[in-house]
């Protein structure tokens, strides 16, 4: 199993989930494919969907919901075949 | 032409912007680092002011139909033509069909992208720059979206591959940030200690930070001088009747959250606690969201001072590359 990371472009602020009530997007175990969203970033009053970049298996989050990013943070890692 | 494949998070044709309709209610709008957009259209053998692209945190793909000369200055985000990595602060070719493309931004927010020749969007009141808010200049108004072609001028012939800009007129960005303030028109109904607080504490741009205004988080909220609001203006300390803003002008909402603000301004009726000086505006215009920053007070006359460098650095650089 190789280790992927899924590594935000943009700075601004993480979210996991669409609205404060709604599920995430996903879970870690959670089987995605390299269109999966992970997540959103606002930044410029404009929300941004994350996706996985390749297809896998959500080993962990590094960035926690709500939490300030940066360009190039890792905000996720994958496991893949 | 060029072709727009991707458009980034929020990419504009900018020059220097439109001056003396700010009593209209018309921003100047323009680059938000106008040294940056000058310095990528001397590279290229434009005038300082040419219209070029304003990238903010997420570069365009951008498609050639024809051969030109660009360079890209600002924000460090790796241009990449056709995968290879451009120099930065340096004019490159491209041909016909190459895609240059852009990573995220390492330093600095906003990259400009100029092309020999000039974008040549028709003028609006004098600017090609956009005003998005008002729908105003620009390509169509508005900012570049996938499937946009946009046409270039004829180039001066002045520019040369591997035109590159010196060190010493490079700029440096990121880390914290000092932005020097004129305290202002009511910077004497804020309390003491608020005062105090505002230059000694740090502040971090919130993630709302965009063309009209930069917010600022972090500090302690701002008390000001209670008094009895005036007629008409609103019931909050924090509240005027109505004024026009300089660029650069900070208000407090509710003692809150600092705002400055920037080319694409709106007038209105928050009381002026101060300025950044004009030396510093292409600072902000750099700062990523999350950045940290200081305010310093300063005199009027070290603000002129500053003015007064800053516009030679200018002019050294286009005497550079513009003979």
């Amino acid at each position: 199993m190789a280790e992927q990371t899924v590594f935000t472009p943009l700075p601004g602020t993480f979210y996991r989930r669409a609205t404060p009530d709604s599920p995430p997007f996903v879970e870690v175990g959670a089987q995605v494919t390299s269109d999966t969203v992970i997540g959103l970033i606002e930044v410029m009053k404009q929300f941004s969907e994350l996706t996985a970049g390749v297809a896998g298996t959500v080993s962990a989050f590094l960035v926690e919901d709500g939490d300030p990013v940066e360009p190039g943070q890792i905000v996720a890692t994958l496991d893949c075949q | 032409m060029i072709k727009v494949l991707k458009p980034g998070l929020a990419t504009s044709v900018q020059d220097l912007g439109r001056e003396g309709y700010y009593h209209l209610g018309i921003p100047p709008s323009g680059a938000l680092d106008q040294y940056a957009l000058s310095a990528a259209n001397c590279l290229v053998g434009n005038p300082a002011g040419a219209a070029a692209l304003e990238c903010t945190l997420l570069g365009p793909e951008l498609e050639f139909t024809v051969d030109a000369l660009v360079a890209v200055s600002g924000a460090h985000m790796a241009a990449r033509l056709d995968g290879v990595q451009m120099p930065h602060d340096t004019a490159f070719a491209v041909c016909a069909g190459q895609v240059l493309r852009f990573d995220f931004p390492k330093i600095g927010a906003r990259t400009y992208i100029a092309v020999a020749g000039g974008i040549d969007v028709p003028l609006v009141l004098g600017s090609r720059s956009t005003y998005a808010l008002g729908a105003l200049g620009g390509y169509q108004g508005r900012r570049l979206a996938a499937g946009d072609e946009l046409p270039i001028g004829e180039p001066s012939g002045q520019g040369k591959v591997g035109a590159s800009l010196p060190m010493a007129l490079r700029q440096a960005l990121g880390g914290e940030i000092e932005l020097r303030v004129v305290p202002g028109l009511y910077y004497d109904r804020l309390l003491p200690t608020a005062a105090k607080s505002f230059f000694a504490e740090p502040w971090t741009v919130g993630s709302e930070a965009d063309r009209i205004g930069y917010r600022f988080k972090g500090g302690s909220a701002l008390q000001f001088q209670p008094r009895e609001q005036p007629f008409g203006a609103g019931s909050d300390p924090s509240n005027i009747v109505d004024s026009c803003y300089p660029i650069g002008s900070i208000q407090v909402p509710a003692g809150l959250e600092p705002i400055v603000l920037h080319r694409d301004a709106v007038s209105g009726g928050y009381a002026m606690i101060g300025t950044v000086i004009s030396a510093d505006l292409d600072l902000i215009g750099q700062m990523q969201p999350n950045q940290k920053a200081h305010f310093v007070e300063v005199s009027l006359e070290d603000a002129l001072l500053a003015r007064q460098h800053y516009k030679k650095k200018l002019k050294r650089m286009s005497e550079l590359f513009l003979s």
